[in-house]
């Protein structure tokens, strides 16, 4: 006689146990979240009791004289943001048309996989790279070339820095690449393929097929890639805070110095105290409101219009 | 003369010469168009492979002449000090990711298969604030960590895995809710006619079939939380000590990396880089052995 198997049900928890359980902890994680939110309010509500809701928009920045104006630092996160974007979404794009549809299929997979790991390298060796390798490359080159080539749009008056506003951008860029690269890779290949062959057959070029099919087709998870990109510049601190120079004024070109939220929460996190403090904190919530906003309107565009492109997974 | 000679001209192939010559003009200018614009995707090809391979590039030349036996074996020494190594820091990330993962692979996976059996609206607010949190700013993050266990218990490794376990949480969710839902529900449905409770179809149905799925994504958030640096500069503070407990304040590599690169000593920016290195390698490791590992038990299946 065969040994008895142990009871599938030995160790199971009765269905109502099972199902607490799941509730439970589906409770506690809502809960961290409200936690989360409620901390951070209400550390930085004294900042707010005391300097009202105008220090948000405040240009100087000068804790001694009780001045704590924000808008130095929104200014650079939003800049730096800015550049990056400029730069990614062109060259993301056109990385990730080339990567789904004009790389020989034999490199393809070593390439895409190669692009989706560097989407896992950290931050601060993005930031160690940016400060030491190529900022000096930045001062030296890039920055005395734009110059002379771009000066009389008045971006670029000032000395060669190095650490700026624009290399900031350019970290950003390189770092947010693989991200926009990975998703709109994604997104494109889902597109049918019985589009695409209809429109060759109507003797469309590739090109034409690419832009009146394919981009259209993809078109929500590129915008959903775009804006998650956009989220993850917002909120980048290590790397920006290691190559943007840190400097509280608002930058008056794109070779000076400038500071970010996060970096101005990173460098001055461990002198402050008091009124100070609660600033920095709510330069937290600030931050934490924008990415939240950007976050939103990416799920918000991709779950709204009908086509999810097939649902591309969009976590990171 | 030549007006006897000379054939009528015919409209009808006057007007098909036309249309062809149209034809080949618009095709030569369409295809002309098309040679161009992938062209720039070529060329943006190359402008994003160029710094991405630089910056692999740099990161293992500056950082290999680091390693030695030290390196991996020594607590770092102020500048000057010959002798110096990571070793502390390497301690310190690793006791914070694991006490991380402890907490939140188990908590993230429970919530990931109650968002998979579930559909309703407290079901969708979950699901929603969770994506929304894979995505908010990781220095608020610290902010949290700082208010939360900082305030009440002083800097600490414990304040870093909160704060690294708070932002692993939500890829893990949804990473377990994706893989849980990929289970067919035939499977699910021959279990449950057999008379199996719930907890013991999850426990052996459910989740072993999403094992790949649920590895990778726990991996994925693993190397994500190794490399998070802003809210360890705001909770764990650095110890240039070697530090077990992570009840002290403890070093972490990626903390170390951000406050040596900016030194003016060339021996500690040497240290950085040899960090970064590691880090890096760590990261990428865990990144291929996920999608190898996966792949692997997916054939193991079949």
């Amino acid at each position: 006689m065969p040994r008895q198997t142990r009871r599938g049900g030995r160790w199971s928890l009765p269905d109502n146990g099972y199902r607490g359980l799941l509730a439970v902890t589906a409770i506690l994680f809502g809960a961290l979240a409200v936690w989360f939110l409620v901390a951070i309010v209400l550390q930085a509500k004294p900042a707010f009791a005391t300097l009202g809701f105008g220090w948000i928009f405040g240009r100087v920045w000068n804790p001694s004289h009780g001045l704590y104006g924000l808008l130095p630092f929104i200014l650079g996160t939003l800049e730096s943001t800015a550049i990056a974007v400029a730069l990614a979404f062109p060259i993301g794009l056109g990385t990730a048309i080339a990567l789904a549809f004009l790389v020989p299929s034999r490199v393809r997979p070593v390439l895409s996989t190669t692009v989706e790991l560097l989407a896992a390298v950290p931050s601060v060796v993005y930031g160690l790279w940016g400060l030491i390798v190529l900022a000096p490359i930045f001062r030296d080159t890039v920055e005395p070339f734009l110059t002379s080539v771009l000066g009389w749009t008045g971006l670029f008056n000032g000395p060669n820095n190095g650490p700026s506003l624009l290399l900031a951008g350019v970290i950003l860029f390189i770092m947010i690449l693989p991200t926009m690269v990975a998703i709109s890779r994604d997104v494109l290949i889902v597109v049918p393929v019985e589009q695409v062959e209809g429109a060759m057959a109507l003797g469309a070029t590739r090109w034409q097929v690419l832009r009146k099919v394919v981009l259209p087709g993809a078109r929500t998870g590129i915008l959903g890639a775009f804006t998650l990109a956009t989220g993850r510049a917002l909120g980048e601190t290590v790397a920006v805070a290691m190559v943007i120079g840190n400097s509280p004024y608002i930058a008056h070109s794109l070779k000076s110095s400038a500071a970010t939220i996060p970096s101005l929460i990173v460098n001055n996190f461990g002198e402050s105290t008091g009124t100070q403090l609660s600033a920095i904190f709510g330069a937290g919530l600030v931050l934490l409101v924008i990415g939240i906003l950007v976050n939103s309107a990416a799920r918000w565009l991709v779950w709204s219009t009908g086509n999810d492109s097939a649902g591309v997974e969009l976590g990171r | 003369m030549t007006s006897v000679l000379e054939v009528p001209v015919d409209p009808i192939v006057e007007r098909r010469r036309a249309v062809q010559a149209a034809a080949t003009a618009s095709l030569g200018r369409r295809k002309l168009g098309s040679r161009v614009a992938l062209g720039v995707c070529w060329l943006f090809l190359v402008i994003a492979v160029i710094p991405l391979v630089a910056l692999v590039f740099y990161v293992t030349a500056k950082g290999l002449p680091a390693w030695n036996a030290e390196f991996f074996t020594h607590s770092t020494t102020p500048e000057g000090v010959p002798g110096g190594g990571v070793w502390n820091a390497i301690v310190g990330t690793a006791v914070i990711t694991v006490v991380a993962t402890a907490v939140a692979v188990p908590l993230g996976l429970l919530c990931g298969l109650f968002l998979a059996e579930s559909d309703g609206r407290t079901a969708d607010a979950l699901r929603f604030t969770a994506d929304v949190m894979t995505g908010i700013p990781s220095i608020t993050v610290g902010i949290f960590g700082y208010i939360a266990i900082v305030r009440n218990f002083g800097y600490s490794g414990f304040a870093g895995a909160f704060a690294v376990g708070f932002i692993m949480l939500p890829v893990i969710i949804r990473a377990g809710e994706t893989a849980f839902r990929g289970v067919p529900r035939s499977l699910n449905e021959a279990a449950m006619a057999l008379g199996a409770r719930r907890a013991t179809i999850a426990r052996k149905v459910v989740v072993p079939t999403a094992l790949p799925g649920v590895i990778t994504g726990a991996l994925l958030a693993i190397a994500r939380g190794l490399g998070e640096t802003a809210p360890l500069l705001l909770t764990i503070f650095g110890n240039q000590y070697l530090q077990w407990n992570p009840t002290k304040p403890m070093a972490a590599l990626p903390t170390l990396i951000y406050s040596y690169s900016s030194q003016p000593y060339a021996d500690l920016v040497q240290v950085a880089w040899g960090a970064a290195l590691l880090l890096m390698a760590v990261v990428l490791v865990l990144s291929i052995g996920s999608r190898l590992l996966a792949a692997y038990l997916r054939k193991e299946r079949r």
